[in-house]
């Protein structure tokens, strides 16, 4: 786990040899192609980039009218702009047509840093995860990201993959198969389960550690598919261990926190606490001060866990 | 019988379709269905290269009627083309439809592209042209704007954006009818001057009246000419046309007819 990646750049690279492997897919962005890393894809397949300037909803509307003429296009902006600005074409015009657009979605979260709360998104998985007909995923390294990417032309229809700013630690083995939908149990625990997404996976694992020193066995289950979430996956690990901690860069309402407590309070009810941005939004910093200051660290993990194990039966 | 008398024809039974739909329906948009109703019957029944058979061709021209709320136009011109029975006209904004209150390509065949939320049509449009475009196909795509719907910011994105990327195969009509729902377009927004907006956004823009069809005609045949732009194609028409108590009345923009207003509009188209 030495290495260190921004899923963006792996997105960067994997749309690169997506087009390279396959011709029918192109590529469009909102005048941040050197940030969201389809610049390479625009150098090397200029007829199959669109630069559609800054206007984002043009971007999505345009998309649609490609993927309805056969082509797969990759769009890419910054989150909050690609979900929020374009809210309503993504709405209406990809998913409720349900037409083959792709939405690379970079700089999610507070990890954004300086740029401050105007472009921190800290509710694009709420907003994205409740259209019917989208797929989304939250690719926790480099190597989920471009699972995520190639998963993502093989589905017919919307997906949005959210993607990080800053740089991370490489969790997987070039041997690890993106399973869309498949939750992936990275630890087997006993007394609780930490449910983490994107970057927390990498905290999770950290958390894991230390409550290891305490006595406490976690297991950890990374999700790196948002919807169709794998109820299977999380209702197992709840019964089996008893309590969850979830863990997440996005609001604790409507995202990974939501699902899996909708998951939970259905099938297997048992004591939650959601680890995420509270109710408020982001401001700048560094993404490491901001993490802390924001409650995303092991160390809030460690004490949401302290907490949860305590309400169990 | 010449091709305007046949237009003529067709557009009046177009025309007849829409009233007794909506009168089935009760509820959706007449105003801008017939003032948009003599060019939908000029692309769909001399312009637009199609196969009623194999709605999904992929050298077929598209159209994308970005003013979905006419949805009744687009299916009364759908189903004289032979997508669908006629009859299935009557089925409108019913549960179980195909024909839902605003188009829907993944429920009926021949609509190219789900509209309704206003704006975005124009934009769905030049993605088929950029995919055409890289595909070498030469199949040319059109697009019906309300004046209304002008007031929509991504309009002008997207307005941009065609004539940026020189989508010359891009033509798209403004059905300058002159209403919108609160009232004329240049007492709640206007949009004016609306040719001058699109010539300054780089299109090649042609004014007519849209209920003239050797103008419609005409016009259409200009754009084929036209290289290196988007032709806009700013028609001046009438808000409710062929029904004379509908015309330019702006509370028949979104309210149903009446069974004996059904047969009062019925005997005057004739
Ligand atoms: C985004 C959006 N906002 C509001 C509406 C509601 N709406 C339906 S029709 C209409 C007025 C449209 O006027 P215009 O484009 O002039 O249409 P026409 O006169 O041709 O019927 C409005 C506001 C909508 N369909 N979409
Ligand atoms: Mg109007």
């Amino acid at each position: 786990m030495s290495k260190k990646i921004a899923t963006r750049e792996a997105y960067g690279e994997a749309l690169l040899q997506l087009g390279r492997e396959n011709l029918d897919v192109v590529a469009l962005d909102a005048d941040l192609a050197k940030s969201t890393k389809t610049y390479d894809f625009g150098q090397n397949f200029p007829e199959r980039f669109f630069d559609m300037g800054v206007a984002e909803q043009n971007m999505i509307g345009t998309a649609a009218g490609l993927a309805a003429a056969g082509k797969i296009p990759f769009c890419s902006s910054f989150a909050i702009f690609a979900s929020g600005r374009a809210f309503e074409q993504v709405r209406n015009s990809v998913a409720y047509t349900s037409v083959n657009v792709k939405i690379g979605a970079s700089h999610a979260g507070i990890t954004v840093g300086e740029d401050g709360g105007s472009h921190a998104s800290v509710e694009d998985i709420a907003i994205m995860r409740v259209l019917p007909n989208m797929t989304v995923f939250v690719p926790a390294d480099a190597v989920e990201t471009a699972g995520a990417v190639r998963a993502a032309a093989a589905i017919n229809g919307p997906v949005y993959i959210r993607l990080g700013r800053s740089a991370v630690p490489v969790l997987h083995g070039e041997d690890f198969q993106f399973e869309p939908g498949k939750a992936v149990v990275l630890r087997e625990g006993l007394d609780v389960t930490i449910i983490a997404t994107g970057i927390m996976v990498v905290a999770a694992l950290e958390a894991v550690d230390q409550l290891e020193a305490k006595g406490i066995r976690a297991g950890v289950l990374d999700i790196h598919t948002i919807k169709p979430i794998d109820v299977d996956a999380i209702v197992n690990a709840a019964r089996k261990t008893g309590a969850v901690v979830t863990a997440e860069e996005h609001s604790i309402i409507g995202g990974l926190g939501g699902a899996v407590a909708e998951a939970l309070v259905e099938h297997c009810p048992v004591p939650l606490k959601r680890v995420g941005i509270p109710d408020q939004f982001g401001e700048s910093g560094t993404p490491a001060e901001l993490l802390e200051k924001f409650g995303l660290t092991p160390g809030h993990i460690v004490a949401a866990v302290e907490e949860v194990i305590t309400r169990k039966a | 019988m010449g091709e305007i008398e046949e237009l003529q024809k067709k557009a009046k039974e177009i025309r007849k379709h829409i009233i007794k739909m909506l009168g089935e329906a009760g509820s959706g948009h007449p105003g801008g269905s017939l003032s948009a109703a003599d060019i939908v019957t000029t692309l769909y029944f001399h312009e637009l290269r199609l196969d009623p058979s194999r709605p999904d061709w992929p050298d077929r021209d598209r159209f994308v009627l970005s003013k979905g709320h006419a949805a009744p136009v687009l299916y009364a011109a759908l189903a004289e083309r032979g997508f669908f029975p006629v009859e299935e006209l009557m089925t409108l904004r019913k549960l179980g439809s195909r024909l839902q209150g605003h188009p829907d390509m993944r429920k009926l065949p021949g609509v190219e592209m789900s509209t309704g939320s206003l704006g975005q049509g124009l934009a769905a449009a030049n993605g088929m042209a950029l995919a055409g475009r890289l595909d070498q196909r030469d199949y040319r795509v059109y697009v019906m704007l309300g004046d209304g719907e002008l007031d929509e910011g991504m309009v002008w994105e997207a307005a941009m954006a065609a004539a940026h990327y020189q989508l010359d195969h891009v033509v798209a009509f403004v059905d300058h009818n002159g209403f919108q729902i609160d009232g004329p377009i240049t007492e709640v927004m206007s949009p004016e001057p609306v040719a001058d907006k699109w010539r300054a956004f780089g299109w090649h823009v042609i004014n007519i009246n849209g209920h003239d069809f050797k103008q419609i005609l005409d016009a259409l045949a200009e754009a084929k000419t036209v290289k290196g732009k988007p032709t806009m194609i700013v028609a001046e028409t009438i808000k409710g046309k062929g029904v004379s108590f509908m015309e330019n009345q702006v509370n028949w923009h979104g309210v149903a007819p009446k069974p004996d207003e059904v047969q009062r509009a019925l005997a005057e188209l004739g």
